[in-house]
């Protein structure tokens, strides 16, 4: 299972890449295992729109679950994957790559330190029987 | 493919059923309102027929072999009640017709409904629900209507164990209320402290099933009831598991101020492939003038020349309708007929024959395949499907090669809250050879994953049918016959 | 009569296996003080005494084979073809479970594809689901359906007071729980249009309407799209076989009960929803689904699919807990269609198309009895009475007629009116000796 080390992660399996005021959120590989096949991503917001930490900015469909992806900080949505919909298997292929979701100004730098690392994320996996 | 779709077997002239000619005279057809082209099958009866015959002969059923699947009750459906449901009195009656022409039907209805508020301890029953789902809504929309009443709308909180089926938390955000779940303590019953903890003003109440999904009794059922009540709270069972307690515990008694019932598990209505069921509910007295409804009433008593009269009643705080007419009169009448046939001494011996045939299999199975908590069991268990030695081989490997042995396999993967779950309830209908052949079967697969494990990776290999791609399914949806494979419309 | 088939011996070398003495010991876990109660229920009876109680019951029934039937009102007394009920007897139907083992129940799950592919085709809608529980059910998943698309922003429905009063009924029971506005149906003179604003999630309609009326909605649908509201239309599926789909004047969602395809009266219950929309809101459907896909071997297959819509719960929206479809329901349908089949459905929509206005214009000619429709009309149509409609249905009974429904009770304004309903099990003579039977009740 990998936990890229350059990445910040939460309690909910959404990694987060932070890259000045730019930050780029997916789910992990945690995740996508849980999940087992994706077959449907959706962004539920729009190029543009503020969003609040917790907010919903996607949803993803495996056959056997249904998970919505909530970011973990506040900022303004700056660009969505457009090519993620068709090919929604990417999330178990490369989740923290091609699989990336959406892109956030971020409006509260400060909101990260409540993130795990990924020593902490992993840690947390293995209490959930990862 | 095995079968062609009714719409490939389709041919353009094919002559099928035949209606006779209009015997008055032809009215004008609404102009600009008719329609150009109806695009349905044409085939003749033989063809139809052959059609679904066929079908059928690629399902299992009770009929054909054992269903050990848990919380379903898959026990046997008495031929005399098909029979009694297609009786014409019943089959031909009319929902809206004066209900001094349907004397009989009502008191069917007014009768069941007495016989369920006697097997579950209640003041009040009604029929109206559909299945357990919907019997779930009306139960915690009477919750929440009871709580509004005696103005206290901050009650939003409805407790759900965590090894609670999907529809339980569904139910309660559709009914403008909060989940909170519990978790199961070590012996799988609902952690008491944590229930106390959540036990405030906030609380509306409590959904639990009984025995829970793990099938086992709740080992403080008593406690947990007073707990919620004291809070303020009202109590909700899940019938789904009742084949345990006829005859044997009565719900009203533990305290639940309402419940379902599952006319199609616990009362021998055929689950048809999926439907129809019939969930009626069951009431305390808090709740009896919440119930949905109308409900069937007797009017006026019997006397010594005429039987008692009936009607429907809307009860004075009803939470509504919750469908159109009075309810699955069909399998009210199965179930009545059901009830008939076992009686008051029955009820008990059900419950006794559905624990017992648990408790055997559990016994035969438990050397080879782990079941989580040392308890007596209820009507079910859950096993664990896997094993130390072949950690590659799960739960679904294993039913699906039960299929090659002729059992549709127990249920999977639920609960949740056990890891590679079997779900196993035989019902008090199979025969001790059944349950013989069930653990020798269950045995020789566990063999199987020790000595040929890709016997059961690529299985099932003798039924019709292979592994459904259930990616390709979801990723490409098709969900409808494409026009282009349809025959040309014919003007 | 028991069906527990246990030998006394069978019984004590299971008991052994399982190391207890009396089957009591089972239920220990159970608080002693309420365990064991005697039950107040009759004592067991045999099948030969079951069946003659259930008889008698019966007969206690006037039904519908006995007596004319002009009832309608959302339930209707339609010839169901043999072959039908002989298809919902295999056993290997009924009695089998919902199909989540799809490799041995491909029966079901064909059947149910089937039923899927027939409903697109008569609604004129791209997907359908495998059904809830009757029409008006269909109806308020109809309304959580747009409230989901909304995405909860919405807080406002538009019923009409054409829809079945139960059918709206059913719809402010399921949404009692919602902070909602739900509105237009509170008197018959109710425009719809003037509810339509961007606070509008649906606007509903039946067609043809609970009187029977054939309404063409295109300019009340274009007005709802025009605020972002979802058009549902409420649809009898046997005037679907006549009239023009919903599809063709802007529907968004098609629902109806699907009785009157195959389905015995049964006083009303078990009948089945049908539920059909746009493939665009396919993942905001609820109730089961079945795919097409291929198996291990290569073979066409089918599976239900989209199966964590079910009860997954998305915070902030109504969701439906819809578990079951009504299975043996949709292939009761099935069956019908493929039996009836394209020319089948439209003979019997002309069939009761015909009778119905025969029957109008022979009532309408007794003194005293005037056609209330002014729109066209289906096979259901409404009169008004010179005296009230339940005395009137007194009379007729004793003529073994069971007369139209009385709307006072839910339309203040149709006080003395009564909503008739005529199918192609109607004769010529029937019609004729209701409209005499009426005379002789005016004149008396």
């Amino acid at each position: 299972m990998n936990f890229p080390t350059d990445l910040k992660y939460t309690a909910t399996d959404e990694w987060i890449r932070v890259e000045g005021d730019l930050a780029t959120l997916g789910v992990s590989d945690f995740a996508q295992d849980q999940l087992s096949d994706v077959v449907f991503f959706e962004a539920t917001v729009k190029v543009g729109q503020r969003v609040a930490a917790g907010a919903q900015v996607a949803t993803l469909e495996s056959v056997k679950a249904a998970a919505d992806v909530a970011t973990p900080v506040s900022g303004e949505v700056v660009e969505i994957n457009q090519s993620l919909p068709a090919t929604p298997e990417l999330v178990n292929s490369e989740p923290y790559g091609g699989a990336w979701m959406v892109k956030l100004k971020l409006s509260d730098p400060s909101e990260l330190t409540a993130l795990l690392d990924d020593a902490a994320y992993q840690r947390n996996t293995k209490e959930r029987g990862g | 493919m095995l079968e062609p779709l009714i719409y490939e077997l389709s041919t353009p002239g094919r002559p099928g059923h035949r209606f006779p000619d209009p015997d008055v005279p032809r009215a004008d057809l609404p102009a600009g309102m008719t329609r150009k082209e109806l695009m349905l099958p044409e085939l003749s009866e033989l063809e139809v027929v052959r059609h679904f015959v066929r079908l059928s002969q690629l399902n299992h059923a009770i009929d054909t072999g054992f269903y050990p699947l848990g919380s379903c009750s898959m026990k046997y459906n008495p031929k005399v009640n098909e029979d009694a449901a297609r009786l014409p009195g019943f089959a031909h009656s009319h929902p809206l017709q004066d209900l001094s022409t349907q004397q009989g039907s009502l008191a069917l209805m007014f009768r069941l409904q007495q016989w369920l508020k006697e097997i579950g301890g209640f003041a009040g029953v009604s029929l109206q629900p559909a299945a357990g789902a919907h019997g779930e809504l009306s139960g915690i929309l009477m919750i929440r209507a009871y709580h509004h009443q005696r103005g206290q709308p901050q009650r939003n909180k409805i407790l759900v164990p965590d090894s609670a089926h999907g529809t339980n938390p569904a139910t309660t955000t559709m009914s403008g209320l909060r989940v909170v779940e519990l978790p199961s303590d070590a012996r799988g019953n609902v952690d008491l402290e944590a229930l106390r903890a959540e036990c405030d003003e906030t609380v509306a109440g409590l959904m639990l099933t009984n025995p829970n999904t793990l099938g086992l009794f709740e080992e403080h059922v008593q406690e947990v009831v007073r707990l919620v009540h004291d809070a303020g709270g009202l109590v909700y069972g899940d019938g789904a598991n009742m084949n345990a307690l006829l005859g044997v515990v009565r719900p009203g008694d533990l305290g639940f101020d309402v419940l379902h019932f599952n006319l199609h598990k616990t009362f021998s209505t055929p689950h048809g492939g999926g439907g129809p069921g019939a969930g009626p509910v069951g009431v305390g007295d808090q709740l009896l003038d919440y119930l949905p409804g109308p409900v069937v009433a007797e009017l006026e008593p019997e006397t010594e020349d005429l039987p008692p009269l009936y009607g429907l009643e809307m009860p004075p705080k009803s939470i509504g309708r919750v469908k159109a007419f009075h309810g699955h009169f069909g399998m009210h009448v199965r179930a009545y007929s059901y009830i008939r046939s076992y009686g008051r001494s029955g009820m008990r011996a059900i419950a006794d024959h559905a624990v017992l045939n648990a408790n055997y299999l559990m016994a035969g199975l438990r050397q080879t395949y782990q079941v989580p908590f040392d308890r007596r069991c209820m009507h079910e268990f859950v096993a664990e499907g896997r094993f130390e030695f072949a950690p590659e081989i799960h739960a679904l490997d294993i039913s699906k090669r039960l299929m090659d042995y002729g059992f549709h396999p127990p249920t999977n993967y639920f609960p949740l809250i056990i890891r590679e779950a079997l779900m196993i309830e035989p019902t008090e209908t199979e025969s001790k050879p059944t349950l013989d052949a069930f653990v020798e079967a269950m045995l020789a697969i566990a063999e199987e994953a020790r000595s040929e494990p890709e016997l059961l990776k690529g299985a099932p290999h003798s039924t019709p049918f292979g592994r459904m791609d259930e990616v390709q399914a979801a990723k490409q949806l098709v969900l409808c016959c494409r026009p282009a494979e349809l025959a040309p419309a014919n003007p | 009569m028991s069906y527990i088939p246990h030998t006394e011996s069978e019984r004590r070398q299971m008991m052994a296996a399982v190391g207890v003495e009396s089957i009591d010991q089972l239920f220990a876990d159970v608080p002693a003080e309420v365990r064991f109660p005697e039950l107040d229920l009759p004592e067991p009876a045999s099948e030969l005494e079951i069946l003659e109680e259930l008889q008698l019951l019966s007969e206690a029934n006037l039904n519908t084979r006995e007596a004319a039937c002009f009832l309608g009102a959302g339930a209707y007394n339609h010839y169901i073809p043999s072959v039908v009920d002989h298809i919902l007897r295999r056993n290997e139907f009924y009695t089998a479970y919902t199909p989540y083992q799809p490799e041995i129940s491909q029966g079901t799950l064909q059947a149910i594809f089937e039923y899927q592919s027939l409903m697109c085709f008569l609604t004129g809608m791209e997907v359908s689901n495998a059904s809830h529980y009757d029409g008006a059910t269909a109806l308020a998943e109809a309304a959580i359906l747009a409230l989901n698309v909304h995405q909860g922003r919405r807080d406002k429905l538009v019923l009409t007071p054409g829809i079945h009063p139960q059918y709206r009924e059913v719809v402010r029971t399921y949404l009692q729980g919602q902070p909602l506005e739900i509105v237009g149906d509170d008197s018959l003179g109710s425009r719809p249009e003037t509810y339509l604003d961007e606070r509008t999630s649906l606007v509903a309609v039946q067609y043809p309407d609970f009187f029977g009326n054939i309404v063409d909605y295109a300019s009340l649908a274009a007005a709802a799209h025009a605020v972002g509201a979802l058009v549902c239309v409420v649809a009898n599926p046997i005037a679907l076989g006549l009239l023009k789909p919903p599809s063709e004047f802007g529907a968004d969602v098609v629902v109806g009960d699907g009785q009157p395809l195959g389905i015995p009266l049964s006083f009303g219950g078990p009948t089945i929803g049908f539920f059909a929309t746009r493939q665009e809101y396919v993942r905001k459907m609820s109730g089961r689904l079945v795919g097409e896909t291929s198996d291990s071997r290569g073979q066409r297959g089918y599976v239900l699919t989209l199966t964590p819509r079910e009860q997954h719960i998305r915070r902030g929206r109504a969701t439906s807990n819809i578990c079951t479809n009504q299975g043996l329901m949709a292939l009761a349908v099935t069956a019908y269609l493929s039996s009836v089949g394209r020319g089948g459905l439209r003979k019997v929509a002309e069939l009761c198309y015909h009778k119905a206005h025969y029957a109008a214009e022979q009532i309408a000619a007794v003194e005293g009895f005037q056609l209330w429709n002014r729109e066209p009309f289906f096979h259901e149509f409404v009169i008004r009475c010179p005296k009230p409609p339940a005395q009137l249905n007194q009379h007729l009974l004793d003529h073994d007629i069971l007369g139209g429904y009385d709307l006072g009770q839910e339309y203040p304004e149709l006080e003395g009116h009564m909503l008739l309903a005529v199918t192609e099990l109607i004769h010529k003579q029937d019609i004729d000796d209701l409209a005499a039977a009426l005379r002789e009740a005016v004149d008396a």
